[in-house]
């Protein structure tokens, strides 16, 4: 049994005039302690898929349909008295900025104890021990004191630690990473990084690590699933999709990586934008931007297929992988 | 700590020279004094004679210094009026005003936390909006208005609270009259304290209201909900402290304030306090009275924001008083 299977997850948002769709039809699993990678420009939907799985989505967003199941269970409209039982205990969460995401007027010790409390019936000093433990493995130094600290005093890269140690002091079952390092010193991000890997391989935890960096992914996950405007474009095997990507979009992000450049050369960019909620074109939404994209292409969306062992949602896909391998040849 | 209690102390005397020279200036050039002295039969040569031993020829800085002189030792000079030192005449009628006020603050507290925090954790509600749009009427309608309006109905109509005066007082510590300690003087504050809320109650809700509903917004909110805490402890503890700190800045502000609104409140209900007084004063040109009440507010306003400064720098873990001073 997987631990988490979502079908066809549909996310709508009421604007005044008329509603948006932000999530189309999004479908996909994660197996126990399986890292999946989701990755994409800003406003494909990355975020909104980590919300709407903690069914956190603000208002005017809303599930329009499509199933979540965790482990089993049907977690989609779940009433919120029940689905508060699951967040922060079977379920966490890693927000972006670590400057914003701790209360300043709480200390460290009140912020991680009220998540035991809420969760476990626990008297105080026995919380102050499970987190000064957890702030432990996420080798924060002298945790004991740390618990009487406020935010402020902390850093950045001190502070993430500390949410991650507050994400796993329930053992969860899954972790919901969204942009995790983005906010910090580039020196940084590289150690929590590898502190969050290291911590969900050893106490098999599943991730879904929400990026927009390709190296990230190709280091941290197994599987990836590649968003943009609000629908998966490409899944599959990390390595797969770095090594041999199938939608165009996908090998214009990963050419667009420094490391594919020569050195003194432009970067290659995809060009234009990711189109607006409002605005997304018919048929494949990224055709405006898609140096193959026939008159097919922009009347009928494409529906997803299996190609090269990866699941992609390309008509051309075929035709584009034959005129890389004559290029190859040549 | 001490580096910064000090320098709020230069802070605080910096206010009150300003509203000294303001106070004297008023004094210098409101009525002759002599006038109030000696009436109109006098000849003009003894006028002179008089002004040149009460100093009244000297320059304005050095009546000024010497102003500022006596003041520093209590003088605040002599109410013609009285025939009594005005700091003594304000000095008595200072608990009736400092009681007024506080009963207006127990209002305002004990109301405006539990409205605020209701009306923006459920803007749609109508509640809510009965609540919204009752404010906007409180705000609106002078304090006058308001306490003439309710004398009019609980007083007259139905007569259940008495509609001036404070009514029996009880004497505390050899030196204050409270209402606080009976009944009767219970019955009496009610009205008074209500009408001066009327004004700073609707005005704190609608505060409260929005600072929370921008915190509501905040990630460590959303953060705090995904861990799985329970909504009212978001509301009341991640919420309410953080909306409360930018409250309390304002609020000190406004116990100062209403200190000087008393002055309507207490000429409508009679009440015994400097607010009334003053009025009488300005209506008798009673000038070193007027001054002296002036310097008297100032005074309660520079020492309520003081302490009002310390108290958010002790509720506010990211403000450190001790490396405030540096």
């Amino acid at each position: 049994m997987s631990l988490l299977s979502v079908r066809d997850l549909t996310v709508k948002f009421a604007m005044r005039d008329q509603t948006v769709t932000a999530l189309d039809q999004i479908s996909f699993d994660l197996g126990k302690g399986e890292r999946l990678g989701i990755v994409g420009e800003s406003g494909a939907g990355k975020s909104i898929t980590g919300f709407s799985l903690m069914n956190l989505l603000s208002r005017p967003g809303f599930i329009d349909s499509g199933s979540i199941q965790f482990e089993g269970e049907e977690i989609a409209g779940l009433p919120d008295r029940k689905m508060r039982s699951i967040r922060g205990n079977r379920m966490a969460m890693i927000f972006q900025d670590p400057m914003v995401t701790l209360n300043p007027v709480l200390t460290i010790g009140q912020q991680m104890v009220e998540t035991l409390q809420a969760h476990r019936r626990l008297s105080r000093a026995d919380a102050e021990q499970i987190a000064i433990m957890k702030l432990r493995e996420v080798y924060i130094p002298s945790p004991e004191e740390r618990l009487a600290q406020y935010p402020h005093e902390l850093s950045g890269g001190m502070r993430q630690r500390i949410i991650i140690a507050m994400a796993l002091l329930l053992e969860p079952q899954l972790i919901i990473a969204d942009e995790p390092t983005t906010a910090l010193d580039v020196t940084i991000q590289a150690d929590i990084m590898e502190l969050l890997l290291e911590l969900c391989t050893s106490n098999m935890v599943g991730l879904i690590l929400i990026t927009h960096d390709l190296g990230v992914v190709s280091q941290m996950t197994e599987r990836t699933l590649v968003m943009y405007a609000g629908r998966i474009i490409e899944a599959g095997k990390t390595r797969e999709i770095i090594n041999d990507p199938q939608h165009p979009y996908t090998q214009g992000l990963i050419n667009a990586l420094p490391q594919q450049t020569l050195p003194g050369h432009r970067l290659k960019q995809i060009p234009g934008n990711m189109p607006g909620l409002a605005a997304i074109p018919t048929g494949c939404a990224f055709n405006p931007r898609c140096p193959y994209a026939v008159d097919h292409c922009r009347s009928t969306r494409p529906e997803t297929v299996s190609y090269a062992s990866v699941e992609v949602a390309c008509h051309e896909v075929n035709r584009l992988h034959n005129t890389v391998l004559e290029d190859e040849s040549a | 700590m001490l580096a910064y209690l000090v320098k709020r102390l230069f802070q605080a005397i910096a206010v009150m020279l300003a509203i000294s020279l303001i106070g004297f200036a008023i004094q210098d050039n409101l009525g002759d004094p002599l006038r109030e002295l000696v009436g109109q039969s006098v000849s003009e040569e003894t006028r002179q004679q008089l002004r040149d031993e009460l100093g009244l020829n000297d320059s304005f800085f050095t009546q000024y210094l010497r102003f500022l002189g006596n003041a520093v030792q209590g003088d605040l000079g002599t109410s013609y009026f009285f025939k009594e030192p005005a700091v003594d005449v304000i000095l008595k009628k200072l608990p009736a005003t400092l009681e007024l006020v506080f009963g207006a603050t127990l209002i305002i507290v004990g109301l405006s936390v539990p409205l605020g925090v209701y009306t923006a954790i459920k803007p749609n509600h109508v509640l809510a909006k009965v609540i919204m749009g009752a404010s906007i009427v409180g705000i609106s309608i002078p304090v006058f208005l308001t306490a003439i309006l309710m004398i009019y109905v609980f007083s007259v109509e139905y007569q259940w609270l008495p509609s001036y005066g404070r009514g029996d007082v009880v004497h505390v510590f050899g030196y204050w009259d409270t209402n606080f300690a009976s009944l009767d003087g219970w019955s009496h504050i009610l009205l008074p304290s209500i009408a001066l809320a009327s004004i700073m109650l609707p005005l704190f809700v609608r505060l409260i209201r929005a600072e929370m509903m921008e915190v509501l917004q905040s990630e460590y909110v959303k953060y705090a909900k995904a861990k799985g805490i329970h909504p009212f402890r978001i509301y009341f503890v991640h919420a309410l402290k953080n909306t409360l700190l930018p409250v309390i800045t304002v609020g000190g502000v406004q116990i100062g304030t209403m200190v000087a609104y008393t002055i309507l409140t207490e000429t409508v209900f009679q009440w015994p306090g400097m607010g009334f007084m003053f009025l009488e004063a300005v209506n008798r040109v009673d000038t070193p009275l007027i001054v002296a009440y002036l310097i008297v507010v100032g005074f309660i306003f520079v020492v309520t924001n003081t302490i009002v400064d310390l108290i958010y720098g002790l509720v506010n873990p990211t403000v450190n008083l001790a490396r405030m001073g540096a």
